[in-house]
């Protein structure tokens, strides 16, 4: 997912890809939502249309090498990671073919080899392991990173502040990346935070931070590269403030009481999709029948999917008590 | 009625913001719902025509009720309505564990020692109703209903009358009897009795009793429903037919200790166990097993000469077979009258279990059985 | 009985923020804080409206700082106020493990006496929504385990009104779990707000065959499944615990000298569970009595699975609950 320099100027095919990755993960939420609404999807479900810019821009300037970790708001982060759509759609029907066997659902999507560590239902809970993973690359000599995405309701957790001061004391590879989508579930920013600006604080622990528009996916990739390069140097963990916005509510079950509609509208005008797109076809670089094949590919794939999610197995109630412990014991 | 929270079971259509004939989009708000969240947006995932609103403003709705019906393009009609969720597989009912095999030692709960220690009764000779085979509280109570009524004569006679009288009480409370009697004409018993005694010492010969009981113990092991106890989850039916055999004892007072497993034994063998039984109680030795486990009771009053006996069911038991005196009576026999030895078989049966056809079958194998007696 | 007269159907939900409002309306001193017990109208919304009726000062959303707010609830309790806090979820409140188990439940021994402390924790606990392993936590047992804290579990409408009063009399830090499965029961309520006691287990259904004793999300399965075996002649008295610390012995092993028999239905899970604890009471102090093996249905060991047929599975059910009660009567094991 490396590749041009982040200040190459954007050509076509570079343009294509990146919409292409956030319409993946765009078309893959819409019909999460409707799936929800018809009870193939269970529990609770949290979507990312708003905030495809922020995934999308970061993870192209990781590595395979590189671990993950992210929250329960992660589809797109998984699927950028390389997550087999079909895995992850059986993952959110609970079928045996999921990317966690069925077991975790939509806020527990792991998948190991591709070094995506979840998919965390605990605000902030994902810090301190993340925080780990940096160790051990540092210890084991290895020219990896951990990339930990977090929305700015963790800046409130006690395990933010512990982990930024640990990766920085100890001069860990870790990039932070804190989507910034002003609400908390349904606390605003301001109400929670006695200073609002997230790149500020983690300063103050000592490590580098930078902010970028989050809706930018050109600006994004960009920030995100050079912070990947400064972290994989070793001068100590980095902090992305992203500043985005979540279009959808908090999760299925919200009545949005605490915002105003006519802001989500505001917000909606200024979408990574609307706006790249726009932006793009200014520039010549694709045309709307371009946008329509490539929302199309995306739908296909996602239609693909839930076929698959829906023919596969349930895993049989006598495997209920696997997988609790190691099935291969050192 | 979109399903949007992991607890949502229903909500009320406040507004549609759609009317029939209306062009829909994907991702337009077609109607606001109120939840206990608040009022909560709806949209459609689908494109087009609204075709039929059904649910009126102001109704609250289970999720999955249909709320309209949309007319889609041509490839992928709609109703904006429930999908069946294919079920996972419903889990197989767990299988029972077949019972361990006891481990040696009686088992015995904490209860059941404590009130045979109480009681006085010998809690190993029991045999156990509970979990796993475990002697419990009413098994040692019903032990011990049986021992109070055996204790010996000179001792605690009016421990017994009262022993006697809480069970008979007890059984015409509880217990709806139903009688039936039947003649039965002894004539190829008693001839068989007769030869068979004849070619042996006296020790061995068979008593008519033992012919009665054989008879009776058969066919209680053929015919469900006489054999068993009845408690607290219903009838329960004994695997084994134990005899239970009314003794009186000298100077007032009723017994009636088990032949185990009466149905399988030869005549001589119930024979000798049944004077070994006579003597023992008359000497006041009895073995809690012999106590505590009739399933069903015999009681031959012939002796003293009564023609019918109307027993008494002895409770948890569910039948008691009554004998009344052999004597010559005048009987129909093809066309002519002869004088045959005839007794009176009668049956007390709890019509909780069986009713009187049944109970009239049971009497008639009876019958059968004493007219075959080679086959006893 | 006239339509005027007619009691109305109230939600366990809306029974919970009666006894809220109650509280806030009784004493000044009363005050709630939380996670988005404001603005959001609480997660389950069990105080919405609270922020307009009482105010940004008594109603506080909070940060996402379980451990800070915890222990600012505590702080705001030794120093006179009466706060009830609000973790949002049993699962959320390990993150302030340290606050309860080192603070709240210590400071009065630590100090002799001097710092009793008056806090109340409201928490959703249980499972079954499909919300998978973090979220489906039963850890009322785990918080029994710990001297200094009082654990109370209100499984009908008037215990959801009235614990939370009894709550804030109560000197010490008391531990309120509300079990998600229930927030949508329906029924029954008087007007009349008479104060109910956290000290005592009640008979929620007498029976002569055996003790069933549970608590919270479970009571109504264990008395579905009551029903069930009344219908083959198995009377099972069903015991609704209520208080988990302490537990009411006195009424515990009043039932078991009468049924000899003892079930316990807990969603804990069974490994040093409250279902061990209330097993080895009985052995304690009523094992002459026992006319049977004790038996238990817990949550299966494993951590709760999304796929709902593997989460039922997992689940003490009416089924299990019926089973576990016939073994304890019947021959076969």
């Amino acid at each position: 997912m490396s590749g041009a320099s982040a200040n190459a100027p954007l050509g076509r095919e570079r343009a294509l890809d990146l919409l292409r990755q956030m319409l993946r993960i765009r078309q893959f939420e819409e019909r999460c939502a409707k799936l929800y609404t018809e009870l193939k999807i269970r529990g609770f479900l949290h979507l990312y249309n708003g905030q495809e810019a922020v995934a999308v821009g970061v993870m192209r300037a990781l590595e395979a090498g590189d671990a993950v970790i992210a929250t329960y708001r992660e589809h797109g982060h998984a699927l950028m990671r390389g997550v087999p759509m079909n895995a992850l759609m059986a993952e959110m029907f609970g079928k045996r073919t999921g990317s966690s066997g069925g077991r975790g659902g939509s806020m527990h999507v792991f998948d190991v080899k591709r070094r995506f560590y979840g998919g965390n239902a605990i605000v902030g809970g994902g810090l301190p392991v993340a925080v780990g993973l940096a160790l051990a690359e540092k210890l084991a000599k290895r020219a990896g990173l951990a990339a930990c995405f977090f929305g700015e309701g963790a800046v409130a957790e006690g395990e933010f502040h512990e982990s930024l001061n640990l990766a920085t004391l100890w001069r860990l590879p870790v990039l932070f990346v804190c989507e910034n989508n002003l609400y908390a579930m349904g606390t605003a920013l301001a109400r929670s935070e006695a200073v609002t600006d997230i790149r500020a604080r983690a300063a103050t622990y000592g490590a580098q931070a930078v902010q970028v528009d989050g809706m930018d996916v050109i600006a994004v990739e960009a920030a995100a590269r050079a912070a990947v390069a400064a972290v994989r140097s070793g001068g100590g963990p980095w902090l992305l403030e992203c500043r985005t916005y979540r279009l959808r509510a908090h999760s299925m079950f919200d009545a949005q009481l605490y915002r105003d509609k006519a802001e989500v509208e505001q917000w909606r005008e200024r979408g990574p999709l609307i706006t790249f797109t726009t932006r793009c076809k200014a520039a010549g670089l694709i045309t709307e029948d371009d946008f329509q094949r490539l929302q199309k590919e995306a739908d296909a794939e996602v239609d693909a999917a839930v076929a698959f999610a829906g023919s596969s197995d349930w895993e049989p109630v006598d495997e209920l008590e696997r997988s609790v412990y190691a099935e291969v014991q050192p | 009625m979109p399903s949007l929270g992991a607890d949502m079971v229903a909500g009320t259509l406040v507004e549609w913001r759609i009317k029939p004939g209306a062009s829909v989009r994907h991702g337009d708000v077609v109607a606001l719902i109120d939840t206990e969240k608040g009022i909560i947006d709806i949209e459609s995932f689908e494109d087009g025509i609204v075709e039929k609103l059904v649910v009126q403003p102001g109704t609250r709705v289970p999720v999955g009720a249909t709320l309209a019906f949309f007319q889609g393009e041509p490839s992928a009609p709609q109703a904006a309505g429930p999908m069946q969720a294919a079920g996972p597989p419903t889990p197989a009912p767990p299988t029972a564990a077949p019972p361990a095999a006891a481990r040696g030692g009686k088992r015995i709960s904490p209860a059941a020692r404590a009130k045979a220690r109480e009681l006085g009764v010998d809690v190993q000779g029991i045999e156990g109703t509970g979990p796993q085979g475990a002697v419990t509280l009413s098994d040692v109570e019903r032990a011990a209903a049986g021992v109070r009524a055996a204790a010996p004569a000179a001792k605690d006679r009016s421990g017994m009358r009262n022993a006697i009288a809480a069970s008979m009480s007890r059984s015409k409370r509880e217990i709806p009897h139903y009688y039936l009697q039947l003649a039965v004409d002894l004539r190829a018993a008693l001839d068989w009795l007769e030869t068979f005694n004849a070619s042996r010492p006296v020790p061995e010969r068979l008593l008519t009793a033992v012919l009665f009981n054989k008879a009776a113990a058969r066919a209680a092991a053929e015919r469900p429903g006489f054999n068993g106890y009845f408690g607290p989850r219903g009838f329960e039916p004994a695997s084994s037919v134990h005899l239970g055999v009314a003794i009186a004892l000298r100077g007032g007072g009723l017994v009636a200790p088990a032949i185990l497993n009466a149905e399988q034994k030869p005549l001589p063998v119930l024979m000798r166990e049944l004077q070994d039984l006579v003597t023992r109680v008359r000497a006041g030795h009895m073995r809690g097993s012999e106590i505590a486990s009739a399933t069903i009771t015999v009681t031959s009053l012939g002796d003293e000469g009564v023609d019918i006996v109307y027993p008494i069911i002895h409770p948890p038991q569910v039948a008691i077979i009554g004998f009344g005196s052999v004597v010559e009576r005048p009987w129909a026999v093809d066309g002519r009258i002869e004088a045959r030895p005839i007794v009176n078989v009668t049956l007390a049966a709890d019509h909780r279990v069986t009713d009187g056809r049944v109970g009239a079958q049971f009497l008639a194998r009876i019958r059968d059985l004493l007219m075959q007696p080679a086959d006893l | 009985m006239t339509p005027a007269d007619a009691t109305p159907l109230v939600t366990y939900r809306e029974a919970l923020r009666e006894g809220l409002r109650d509280a806030l309306r009784a004493d000044p001193r009363v005050f709630l804080m939380g996670e988005d017990v404001g603005r959001y109208g609480g997660c389950y919304a069990v105080t919405k409206s609270l922020l307009g009726e009482f105010g940004e000062e008594r109603i506080r959303d909070t940060p996402l700082s379980e451990s800070a707010f915890v222990g600012a609830g505590i702080g705001a309790a030794l120093g006179g106020l009466r706060p009830i806090v609000e973790i949002m979820t049993v699962n959320f409140s390990l993150l302030a493990l340290d606050q309860i188990v080192n603070n709240a439940a210590t400071l009065c021994h630590m100090s002799g006496g001097q710092c009793p402390v008056p806090l109340v924790i409201r928490m959703a606990t249980g499972a079954g929504r499909q919300l998978a392993a973090q979220h489906s936590h039963s850890f009322e047992g785990w918080y029994a385990h710990i001297p200094g804290l009082r654990i109370v579990a209100p499984a009908t409408l008037e215990d959801a009104r009235g614990m939370l009063g009894a709550a804030l009399r109560c000197p010490d830090p008391v531990l309120i779990f509300e079990h998600i499965g229930l927030l949508n029961m329906q029924g029954e309520l008087t007007a009349a707000n008479t104060p109910v006691d956290m000290d005592h287990a009640a008979v929620r259904r007498p029976g002569r065959d055996i003790t069933l004793l549970t608590y919270g999300g479970s009571l109504y399965k264990s008395l579905e499944a009551a029903t069930q075996l009344a219908a083959d002649g198995v009377e099972v008295e069903v015991v609704d615990l209520r208080t988990l610390r302490p537990l009411d012995d006195a009424l515990i092993m009043d039932s078991v000298r009468r049924t000899h028999r003892a079930l316990i239905v807990d969603e804990g899970w069974r490994s040093g569970g409250l279902s061990a604890e209330l097993g080895t009471r009985i052995v304690e102090q009523a094992f002459y009595e026992l006319d049977a093996p004790i038996a238990r249905v817990c949550t299966a060991e494993v951590p709760i699975p999304y796929p709902k047929h593997l989460e039922d599975a997992a689940l003490p059910s009416v089924e299990r609950i019926v089973a576990a009660a016939r073994t304890l009567v019947s021959r076969e094991s």
